[in-house]
């Protein structure tokens, strides 16, 4: 079993300059918005959560060569494939070829204000004591994960100091498996970037968020 | 970009419009989605919910000592309290700029992003570039923003890898002592509360 994401960029050479952009400029095609939208609407519908949305995007082959929005058309493409809401050939015709699968929910306009302003927490109430504490040295774990995850590879198998404790919470990894939420003690454990990459500058440290499985004893 | 590069990129975003216009088509009949719910949506991101409440959160921190302890202490909660909250700023976690110390905001497995304090993300927040190099090389990035800082001022940058949205809450620039709330907020720009720009004092 093997899982290949396209998304784990931190700390990759040669990808070049970053291109500044005046605020405001939220959109650069016409299909932009709408596959925003569309995106938003769906994951609404709960057919799917945003872990498993994540999953969709950063394991797209061509992942690398899409653009931002094309990436989300893509993987809403694909959650709806998967879940037999939507057939390739429905996309070629424009129009519904097969019938619809119930869904949880439909967002309506009159309700996205709402909606929106309600999010989706994923604090969850503590189950049990944390197995670290601010100060603490921890060592990111090394195994290269076989599912989603979000510890990023620059940080596995180093160690940092736990930084922060925020309980628990949603933990990714299940969640985008569709195993439930298996909440988990979330904290900020920072790495002194030159314990990171060899060329970083001192006096520079990176911050990630990890979920507790993703820690161990230095 | 040669006039091939521009034909293709044209072909491209035609090919594009087909697509999601197809999708929308189909979702609809299928009732999967209301139209005027994506209409409501795109209109919220480009006229309510943008960097502008953000730059508010920072001038309201600048003026008010209370907020300002706040806001470090519980940022969701103090920036609820101004009216912001929701998607993608369930929990909101705060990081001061001082004169030795900068913050940098990354998400480099996606694009996750304070949305009700800035909006959705430019798109060099969501490029490769900067996912890439952010956590790696800071001073590098900065300076491709025109930004320089000392070489003692300690950079942190922060990975948001789980759903905690980081908002940096940039340095009061000297020389705006006179200056109210409103007037202030007007100084801050998107990009220092990413911390790829530092705020500056008006021109006189």
């Amino acid at each position: 079993m093997s899982y290949v994401t396209h998304a784990d960029l931190g700390g990759q050479r040669g990808h070049g300059t970053v291109v500044p952009e005046p605020e405001g400029e939220l959109f650069h095609a016409e299909w932009e918005p709408r596959a925003f939208a569309l995106t938003l609407a769906m994951g609404a519908t709960r057919a799917w959560n945003l872990d498993m949305s994540r999953a969709a995007r950063e394991t797209l082959p061509d992942y690398a060569t899409l653009s931002y929005y094309e990436i989300w058309v893509a993987g809403l493409q694909r959650l709806l494939q998967e879940r037999g809401m939507l057939d390739d050939a429905e996309i070629v015709a424009a129009r519904a070829l097969l019938p619809p699968v119930a869904v949880a929910r439909v967002l309506a306009a009159a309700n996205v204000e709402s909606v929106l302003a309600a999010g989706a927490p994923t604090a969850r109430p503590a189950t049990m004591a944390p197995r670290w504490h601010v100060g603490d040295r921890v060592r990111a774990v090394s195994e290269v994960s076989i599912h989603h995850t979000r510890l990023p590879g620059y940080v596995r198998g180093k160690c940092g100091v736990i930084e922060r404790a925020h309980g628990m919470h949603v933990f990714a990894d299940a969640h985008a498996q569709g195993l439930g939420e298996q909440q988990q003690w979330l904290y900020t454990v920072s790495f002194t970037a030159i314990d990171l990459w060899p060329d970083a500058a001192p006096g520079h440290t990176v911050a990630v968020d990890a979920w507790e499985p993703y820690l161990e004893a230095p | 970009m040669s006039l091939h590069d521009h034909e293709h990129e044209h072909s491209e975003l035609g090919e594009m419009d087909l697509r999601v216009r197809a999708l929308e088509s189909v979702l609809t009949q299928k009732g999967y989605i209301d139209p005027a719910a994506l209409d409501r949506l795109i209109d919220t991101y480009q006229t309510r919910i943008g960097p502008r409440n953000g730059a508010r959160v920072v001038a309201r921190a600048w003026v008010d000592v209370e907020f300002h302890e706040w806001l470090l202490r519980d940022a969701t909660a103090a920036i609820a309290s101004m009216g912001y909250a929701g998607r993608q700023g369930e929990h909101m976690q705060v990081v001061a700029n001082s004169p030795r110390r900068h913050n940098l905001v990354v998400c480099t497995l996606c694009s996750c992003y304070p949305w009700p304090v800035l909006g959705l993300p430019p798109t060099w927040y969501k490029s490769a570039p900067y996912r890439s190099r952010a956590v790696r090389d800071p001073r590098g990035v900065l300076a491709d923003f025109g930004v320089a800082l000392d070489d003692e001022v300690e950079i942190r940058v922060w990975d948001s890898t789980a759903e905690l949205r980081y908002l940096v809450l940039p340095e009061r620039p000297a020389g705006t002592e006179s200056m109210d709330e409103a007037a202030l907020a007007s100084l801050v720009t998107r990009d220092s509360m990413i911390g790829t720009a530092l705020v500056n004092k008006p021109a006189a």
